[in-house]
């Protein structure tokens, strides 16, 4: 499937080489300035953090920075993220420090730690969008199910195709499969890198959701990203 | 890492996942180079928050990793506390407050009884990134 830049065209001829080097390298890279930008918590998932029951167990997987680990101060919430860098900034800086029923790990969003059939609830943000085949994408809903004990639910958010009104500006009908410049400026240098992203349709994730074994219980779009609510069936 | 966190995590090889020695990851036997380092960090003390906390327990693993941490003063059933603010509940909330939030392991490793992987601990946070050839 080639995969379009806004610069240029790549043609990934292995997956996992790709998410090495167009999105953990790259998270790694970028992890201070990303994380400064990545403070304000959207209100869907802030929403759907604060209503989890008092003593609930659950996952962040994807955490970055952690901004999101510290919303609810009466559940346990382990977090986790593939980049070192991010999990750094998430254990050193005050998103950790000020709430401490939190926990954080580095781990891989496919091949994750958490004991099966136990959580009361998970959410991933903005990650299963950077698994770069049909197949890893399905494989991350997965890891999400296996974790979630019989009734537990889980919030995946992933950005969208459809989104015309956005300064990107992709819409219905544009390739899926992008790659999409970071810019970060310092002393008047200009650093460009790109990070891999595949576009989801509408309708794409929780057809991705239903494939996995779970079962759709809510979703809707906000703010240029299709979110999804489901429980194990 | 927090000790309530090793309650919470398993090998991450996929076909350890089946097998009942997956769970939990021990620790008692530690690289020299990384010797195991507990560190004692205060949080602010809920008693509400380990009574919500405790039906979520697995107590058998708990005790395995207390005892291999050095604690053997964990009761061998796990307790029914339904008033967190009774008198007779304090001391042990506080206890298991001080177990299962202020006990950061700060360095070591856990092995998997399964498979013999080896996941370190460094600077507090675990990695359970596995090298290419365990990735299935």
């Amino acid at each position: 499937m080639p995969i379009q830049s806004q610069s240029a065209t790549a043609h990934p001829a292995d997956p996992i080489e790709l998410e090495h080097t167009h999105v953990h390298a790259v998270y790694d890279k970028i992890a201070p300035h990303f994380s400064q930008t990545r403070y304000k918590p959207w209100p869907i998932v802030q929403r759907y953090l604060e209503t989890r029951p008092r003593g609930s167990v659950g996952l962040d997987i994807g955490c970055g920075n952690g901004k999101y680990i510290s919303v609810n101060p009466e559940i346990y919430v382990l977090g986790s993220d593939r980049s070192s860098k991010l999990i750094e900034l998430a254990c050193t800086g005050k998103e950790v420090g000020k709430k401490r029923f939190v926990d954080v790990g580095i781990a891989d969003g496919i091949e994750t730690p958490f004991r099966t059939s136990r959580f009361d609830f998970a959410i991933s943000i903005a990650v299963v969008h950077h698994f770069a085949t049909p197949q890893r994408r399905l494989e991350a809903v997965k890891s999400i199910l296996r974790a979630l004990r019989q009734g537990g639910t889980a919030l995946v958010y992933v950005w969208a195709l459809e989104q015309k009104g956005s300064r990107r500006g992709w819409d219905e009908g544009h390739a899926q499969d992008v790659m999409v410049p970071w810019v970060t400026e310092k002393d008047g240098a200009r650093t460009v890198v790109e990070r891999y992203y595949h576009l989801y349709r509408k309708g794409e994730i929780e057809a991705d959701v239903e494939a996995a074994g779970g079962k759709v219980i809510e979703g809707g779009y906000e703010r240029d990203n299709w979110w999804v609510i489901f429980e194990g069936s | 890492m927090k000790l309530l966190t090793a309650n919470f995590v398993q090998c991450t090889v996929k076909a350890c996942g089946s097998s009942p020695d997956c769970f939990p990851l021990h620790f008692d036997q530690q690289m020299p180079d990384i010797p195991l380092e507990l560190v004692h960090e205060d949080v602010d003390f809920s008693p509400e928050f380990i009574c919500n906390i405790l039906p979520r327990i697995e107590w058998a693993a708990l005790l395995t990793t207390a005892r291999e941490l050095g604690n053997t003063q964990l009761p061998e059933a796990k307790p029914e506390i339904e008033n967190p603010h009774a008198p007779e509940n304090a001391q042990l909330l506080r206890d298991l407050h001080t177990l299962l939030l202020e006990t950061q392991i700060s360095q070591g490793s856990m092995r998997c009884a399964n498979c013999g992987h080896i996941y370190f601990i460094r600077d507090s946070i675990p990695n359970f990134l596995l090298p290419g050839h365990l990735v299935q």
